[in-house]
């Protein structure tokens, strides 16, 4: 199944050999050999759960691999912490900048290696020193400023400028755009440019395609924990990608592990849709998304991580502000804006994270179940016992919830136990519209046919169901229409024969980009016209090279 | 059948925490009672009794609103502050009856809790700052209405409220029984009661769920200014003055120290009204028989000190899971 890079390997500076790491007797990693040379970018790519968090960890020493060894510059290490493995040179830029907000940005900056004199940290120096590198980074600001003044981009940059300041061999970079500005992105793929020039490695971990094909050498694929290609970008369709990440051959759709879906049941009407929503808009997370759900139907919400689904769920309840956009139920606008609101309306949604999202955790499964009903079970805002029990021992029996009784503990009970008691919660409410994010993850087989079969049942008396999942087949087979989504907007619709795996993943990796996304590698001289000066002053020595970066403009707040 | 593992002790081990979490405090009630007596049986007096009532029955309601505050995760260190200015109305409306003052105050002390709650649930500021500042200001307040010296109370309904006995027992103790009483209620039977907790306990799964958060918080701690301001009507009409730059003063902490006794967690999600009871009654009865044998004021604050901390220790949730 592992293909083989056919190059010879080369001297690699960083090194994974079968490294296996679990946790709670599951299996994180599995057998990971990774090998990064000089001079390269690589592409670490995977969908949520395939391991790649757990192998950058191993190798920035945040976790111990269980068997395995990790080599750098052919020399085994056994990094006990991050710092250990900071000192060695390897830096890591996370996804959210892990740096003193409210420090100044020269003094982020310099960190823990302070310029000094007589013993006292040299303001001026480290303020002069912290222009003249940022300025190479195209990042043009006061330094004295707190951090936390700065675009998001640019305290990015400086994170960036920090990490590679520690006589760094590998930078890994743990999805450094997602909070960047298209402009923003071109700096940092020139900097990249000009670290690989340098000799730093570098492993590039992004969801999003065009940025890994726009600066990438090689990838490294991995799912399940183990990796399942590596190999030259160039070389590898898109198409081939995608259906690698997601662990679907693209001619044969393997017979094994179908679904407890069966669409026959469901029961579209046709006409006034339940479920109408219009433009959504949600700064840099969704550009003008528009879907509506029809009673009876099930619809899936396709994408890849990082796409939007969540996102438009929860835009659609209330639960993330929108800027624009509109949403009907059952042809009436909704005015208000807000979770309450929506539930009024009879839409609902049962969130991703059950743990931080969906249950009450000290809470017994009867209070659980009867949350959002209590007022309907009240009177004169005492809670009729009598009903609430009528309601969680119906709810209990309906769902087959397994708990001791209902007087349990619901952080007591299994995943697949807590996901029924939250959907009881909304069942028990005769909602119109279910939004359901990902609503069989991390539960067992047997709970997971059953929720299945039971989103099957609630389409089949009339319910409008959202469907979100990263499980294809639960999506294809759940599934009536779907609605597929990238960066945030809508590419593609799927309907009738055309709803198979084929067909989403050919969508997924042929869909368009949004424009105002792409990266437009090669363009990155355009800026040069207007050069800082400390851009001039660096010289030689000068990262960004002979073109200049483009300007990371300061945020004023 | 053979073991390689005995799970006996262990097992019983893990319950005696659980028992030490659910009842300790009423066990060490009666031991602390029983010791008392004991030591001198005078203790059980009447006229004893009656003593310890009217000291613990303010800070038993200001407690009462303190536990539903720290339910959804949040403090008031304003109450202190609220009796202190319902201490300052009482002398101003004294002329009204026992109906106006108590009016007045109560109105005072929601308006109080009003702000802090819109500060908390509005303006997203932290519990501990927005009424850390508003016990500032509102003490502050309080001196200005009633001036720098304290005012001698001589309206009879109001000293009646802080001397009168009923079936022998305090008229204050029974308004602070029937106060618990409500607040036991509300907590376990009341919608509102429920939303609090589960406020407390996952305040983003409440929102989710459509709970009227807001709002909840609001009401909290209006009602956590009520009961503070009660106590206050019920302070000045026991020592007969309206003194604001005194009465009240570290009340927050002895409401804290009684729910935090009574074993409800600071995290919030859980709101124990029984225990607070006793929680009450157990730090003003160590008070009281470490002072009656002549403990120097300075010994019993430092044994109060390792209670707390006993407490904390007791109630924290460990890894079993």
């Amino acid at each position: 199944m592992v293909q083989q890079d056919p190059e010879p390997a080369g001297d690699p500076v960083l090194e994974v050999a079968g490294v296996n790491k679990s946790f709670a007797g599951v299996h994180a990693l599995r057998d990971v050999h990774f090998a990064l040379r000089p001079a390269e970018v690589h592409a670490l790519i995977g969908e949520n759960g395939a391991g790649k968090s757990t192998l950058i960890k191993v190798m920035t020493g945040v976790y111990r691999p269980d068997a395995g060894t990790v080599r750098l510059a052919g020399r085994a290490r056994d990094f006990r912490n991050p710092l250990e493995a900071q000192a060695a040179g390897i830096s890591t830029i996370y996804q959210e900048v892990n740096l003193v907000p409210l420090m100044s940005v020269a003094r982020n900056l310099h960190l823990g290696r302070e310029p000094r004199r007589f013993g006292l940290v040299d303001v001026a120096r480290m303020n002069r020193q912290a222009t003249e590198v940022l300025g190479r980074y195209g990042v043009h600001v006061d330094v004295t400023r707190p951090l936390r003044s700065l675009g998001l981009g640019a305290q990015q940059m400086v994170a960036l400028a920090r990490a590679v300041q520690v006589d760094a061999r590998v930078v890994i970079m743990d999805e450094p755009t997602s909070s960047l500005e298209p402009r923003e992105v071109e700096t940092l793929f020139s900097v990249i440019r000009s670290l690989k020039e340098q000799g730093i490695a570098v492993v590039y971990v992004s969801h999003r395609l065009d940025e890994l094909y726009a600066i990438c050498d090689r990838v490294t694929v991995m799912r399940d924990g183990a990796v399942v290609h590596t190999g030259p970008i160039a070389e590898l369709q898109r198409l081939r990608l995608v259906s690698l990440m997601l662990g679907r051959e693209m001619a044969t759709v393997r017979e094994k592990g179908t679904t407890a879906f069966d669409a026959d049941r469901h029961n579209r009407q046709e006409g006034r849709p339940a479920l109408r929503a219009t433009g959504l808009t949600v700064r840099h997370r969704l550009h003008g998304v528009s879907l509506d759900v029809h009673p009876g139907e099930v619809v899936g919400l396709g994408g890849l991580l990082g796409a939007g689904r969540s996102e438009t769920a929860k835009a659609i309840v209330g639960a993330l502000a929108t800027e624009e956009g509109e949403v009907e139920v059952e042809g009436r606008p909704l005015h208000r804006r807000s979770p309450a609101a929506a539930i009024r309306a009879g839409v609902v949604m049962l969130p991703e994270d059950r743990k931080i999202e969906g249950i009450i955790p000290n809470l017994s499964v009867r209070e659980n179940i009867s949350l959002a009903a209590l007022p309907r079970l009240s009177r004169a805002g005492l809670v009729s016992q009598a009903k609430q029990d009528e309601v969680v021992r119906f709810f209990m029996d309906r769902l087959r919830i397994k708990a001791s009784g209902p007087d349990q503990k619901v952080s007591d009970l299994s995943g697949g136990n807590q996901q029924k008691v939250l959907l009881a919660r909304w069942l028990c409410l005769n909602p119109k519209v279910l939004l359901l994010d990902e609503p069989t993850r991390g539960i067992d087989v047997g709970a997971k046919a059953e929720v299945q079969a039971l989103i099957d049942e609630l389409a089949g008396e009339g319910l409008g169901v959202l469907l979100i999942s990263s499980d294809l087949e639960e999506l294809i087979e759940g599934s009536d229409r779907v609605v597929i989504l990238k960066d945030g907007s809508v590419v593609g619709h799927l309907a009738g024969e055309d709803v198979t795996e084929e067909g989403l993943l050919d969508a997924l990796a042929t869909a368009p980009e949004d424009p105002a996304e792409e990266p437009a590698a090669g363009t990155v001289g355009d800026s040069s016209a207007e050069p800082g000066p400390a851009q001039q002053a660096a010289g030689a020595t000068d990262p960004a090279g002979p073109q200049g970066p483009a300007p990371v403009k300061e945020n004023q707040r | 059948m053979t073991s390689l593992t005995w799970s006996g002790p262990v097992a019983d081990r893990a319950r005696l925490l659980r028992m030490l979490q659910e009842y300790g405090v009423y066990a060490a009630l009666v031991v602390l009672f029983l010791v008392a007596v004991g030591l001198d049986t005078s203790f059980v007096e009447m006229s004893n009794i009656r003593v310890q009532l009217f000291q613990v029955a303010p800070t038993l309601l200001v407690a009462l609103g303190m536990a539903l505050v720290i339910g959804t995760e949040g403090i008031d260190l304003s109450v202190g502050a609220v009796i202190a200015l319902a201490a300052s109305v009482v002398p101003l409306y004294a002329g009204y009856g026992l109906g106006g003052v108590i009016a007045a105050a109560l109105l005072l002390g929601a308006a109080s809790g009003a702000i802090g709650g819109a500060m908390v649930a509005f303006a997203r500021i932290q519990p501990i700052v927005a009424t850390l500042s508003l016990m500032i200001g509102v003490r502050g307040l309080a001196e200005i209405i009633n001036g720098n010296s304290a005012k001698p109370v001589t309206q009879s309904g109001i000293l009646d409220l802080g001397s009168r006995n009923i079936a022998s027992l305090p008229e204050m103790a029974w308004i602070a029984a029937a106060c618990a009483l409500l607040t036991g209620l509300l907590v376990r039977r009341t919608t509102f009661g429920r939303h609090l907790v589960a406020v407390g306990d996952n305040r983003q799964a409440s929102r989710l769920s459509g709970l009227p958060v807001r709002r909840v918080l609001m009401t909290v701690y209006m009602i956590s200014g009520v009961l503070a301001a009660l106590a206050g009507v019920l302070i000045v009409g026991h020592g007969a003055e309206a003194d604001p730059a005194n009465q009240g003063l570290n009340m927050e902490l002895d409401a804290i120290t009684a729910v935090v006794v009574g074993g409800t967690p600071l995290s919030g999600g859980r709101v124990r009204v029984l225990g607070t009871v006793a929680g009450a009654l157990f730090m003003q009865l160590i008070t009281a028989v470490l002072t009656q044998h002549n403990v120097h004021t300075s010994y019993t604050q430092i044994v109060e000190a390792a209670i707390i901390c006993f407490a904390v220790y007791a109630s924290q949730e460990r890894g079993t899971r």
